[in-house]
């Protein structure tokens, strides 16, 4: 007791920069020593209860609104739960092409913003630079270049979206057992047009990560870093493959912890822990408990656990990426960014495959089977592996439906990297914005989406508080 | 500008699956629906950069959303390019999406936020409460007029809530150095 009134604590509320509403509150004593950190988050609940009662196969539609940044990801999990439900397997191939090519434009589109928009004016300004400069309209000012290809980037991922699930957002592409459209030649024309050019901008996109990283590496590679375990899905031959596969998780030295488990069976293997201070639940790997079984996903996750990506330039770039590391799994959190983009080429490779495929054209578009009662789909959305998990009765109706989101699955690495900034930057030192930022620039490395929070005007003030450990405010900030 | 032949662009953001916060693609659909010629309308859960080039192609802009404390129906506020310093997500404000498009196209789009207000978000629901529906109404007949006589400026004079008016720093404010 005596210790803690000794203690104060500093709140940093909403996280800037990412989707939602999350709160950091960091601990110190009266040295100004950091005690604790943690990221509290305060989304998704509720959820689960609303699409209870709902019809099956509003399904992918419906869950679109959990997130305004990344609904094709909720689209597809829950289209590919619902091909389960239809009793189907394997879909056409026109119907999983376009599936894919829809996804492919989603991880594009949503890496490309959080690289050129998000998280480059850290890079390009520095950590600690003047907030009035570190945004988007200060690279738009400085860089302009950068900051059209990024919003050409997106707008072209965003039209591959829309020709694919049929609008840009709240799409209907994926229904229960296949897709509702094929793409016309007119539309494969439409996409063709830019490939070349995107590309070339994903290209450079790499390079640009690469060459950061690689020229910060010394002050990076200890920044929000730890050793992790890594989970994704992958193809059966050990590829990368971010639309569908088996479960794979390696621990920090790249030894298997389990490989090609059926994600149908996720439950033998995931358990989720509740904490009280946080909304969002915290996953864990069965076997090896909840002290040591919490993982990472997500773009860094998904290069460590493939054997190799089937796309050439992404390849070399990926040989690359683990050159830095010399093999052994890349469990430095900023070099997220190097593989996000690493990502966003494979993407590209992928459309431009794709649009060569006559598959697209073809007219075979939904298969059927028997109904079945449960329906379990998985999917790696851009910010990681996504899990929907539904059971529907036999009037249709969904009775149970759990979803374990890509942020989710990253909470404990999130809280993590929060924890090990806090200590490297803040203890013993005045509270700045520039070190407060770095906590954030932490979390920001995993893209994560707090989810598709009310964002009415008026609702996102920037909160700093100092509360010592009997609720007393003693310092408060607050921008706007 | 009071041109009968502007090309307008309307975009309704806001996520319909949070109750009022639809308010904005609620409106986006009315409004598509009149097919008024010289205006286009899009939606959207949220502004993000590329709504930037989209302004860009068009003389006058109008950004409808849910809003939680404005005036009642609606407020409707001419747009100058801003920056929210330090805040945001993936999503950016109206201000920096008339700023982006500036920066970036050099867009001179003459741009308009119309708030909505709306009652109750705090929850998940395809609905909007009864009197968000009733100023959705007001709302559609206001837009509905306006692109139609064009007169956007005298109809941000008369329902303008100045209380929303200095939420973000001026762009010309930023410092690169």
């Amino acid at each position: 007791m005596s210790t803690e009134k000794k203690l104060k604590r500093v709140i940093i509320e909403p996280v800037t920069r990412v989707e939602g509403h999350g709160k950091v509150s960091i601990l110190l004593d009266e040295k100004n020593e950091v005690k604790q950190a943690r990221l509290h988050i305060v989304e998704f609940r509720g959820f689960e209860r609303f699409v209870k009662g709902r019809p099956y196969w509003e399904m992918p539609v419906l869950t679109q609104r959990l997130c305004g940044i990344c609904p094709v990801s909720h689209h597809l999990a829950a289209a590919k739960a619902m091909d389960i439900i239809v009793g189907v397997d394997k879909l056409p191939p026109t119907a999983e092409k376009m599936r894919r090519l829809m996804h492919y434009g989603q991880v594009f589109q949503s890496h490309a913003l959080h690289f050129f928009h998000l998280c480059s004016p850290d890079l390009l300004f520095g950590f600690e630079a003047d907030p009035a400069i570190r945004n988007v309209i200060g690279v738009a000012k400085k860089f302009p270049e950068l900051a059209v290809q990024g919003v050409m980037m997106r707008k072209y991922g965003q039209e591959v979206i829309k020709m694919t699930a049929g609008k840009k957002i709240h799409g209907t592409g994926a229904v229960p057992g296949g897709i509702n459209k094929n793409l016309s030649l007119a539309e494969r024309d439409i996409l063709f047009k830019d490939v070349k050019q995107m590309m070339e901008w994903s290209l450079s996109a790499v390079k640009i990560a690469k060459d950061y990283t690689v020229e910060h590496l010394t002050e990076l590679a200890p920044f929000g870093s730890f050793d992790s375990n890594h989970l994704s899905l992958i193809r059966k031959d050990g590829a990368m493959d971010l639309y569908h596969g088996n479960l794979r998780a390696i621990d920090a030295q790249g030894d298997k912890i389990f490989d090609q488990v059926d994600y149908s069976d996720y439950r033998d293997y995931i358990a989720e822990e509740v904490r009280s201070w946080s909304y969002m639940k915290f996953p864990f790997i069965k076997q090896l408990g909840i002290d040591n079984g919490w993982y990472r996903v997500g773009p860094l996750a998904r290069l460590n656990t493939c054997d190799f990506i089937d796309t050439p330039e992404a390849e070399k770039a990926r040989k690359e990426f683990m050159a830095v590391t010399s093999g052994k799994p890349n469990n430095i959190t900023m070099a997220s960014h190097w593989a996000r983009m690493i990502e966003l080429l494979h993407s590209m490779e992928k459309i431009k495959e794709l649009l060569n495929d006559k598959d697209l054209q073809g007219k075979d578009l939904i298969a059927r089977g028997k109904r079945r009662e449960t329906g379990i789909g998985l999917i790696e959305a851009p910010r990681g592996t996504l899990f929907h998990h539904y059971k529907v009765n036999e009037n249709d109706q969904v009775e149970m439906a759990n979803l374990i989101v890509s942020t989710t699955n990253n909470n404990e690495a999130m809280n993590r990297a929060v924890q090990k900034v806090a200590k490297d930057k803040l203890s013993g030192k005045k509270i700045t914005e520039g070190l407060l930022n770095n906590i954030e620039i932490a979390i920001r490395a995993y893209d994560p989406c707090l989810s598709c929070a009310t964002h009415a005007m008026g609702r996102m003030p920037l909160v700093v508080e100092i509360i010592d450990h009997e609720g007393n405010l003693l310092d408060r900030k607050e921008k706007s | 500008m009071k041109s009968g032949k502007a090309r307008v662009l309307l975009i309704g953001y806001g996520n319909p699956g949070r109750l009022d916060d639809g308010l904005g693609p609620a409106l986006a659909a009315c409004i598509e629906g009149l097919s008024i010629p010289g205006v286009s309308v899009e939606s959207d859960y949220q502004l993000t950069v590329e709504h930037a080039h989209d302004i860009s192609n068009y003389d006058i802009a109008i950004f409808a959303d849910a809003d939680t404390s404005g005036r009642e129906p609606f407020y409707f506020n001419r747009l100058a390019p801003s920056v929210t310093s330090g805040l945001g997500s993936h999503e950016v404000s109206p201000g920096e999406v008339v700023s982006l498009a500036l920066t970036l196209f050099g867009a001179k789009t003459q741009s308009y936020i119309l708030g909505i207000r709306g009652y109750e978000f705090n929850g998940f629901g395809e609905r909007l409460s009864c009197l968000a529906s009733r100023n959705l109404e007001s709302a559609v007949d206001f837009v509905s007029n306006l692109v139609k006589e064009g007169n956007f400026e005298e109809a941000a004079e008369e329902f303008t809530d100045t209380g929303k008016a200095c939420v973000e720093i001026c762009v010309d404010n930023i410092s690169l150095n």
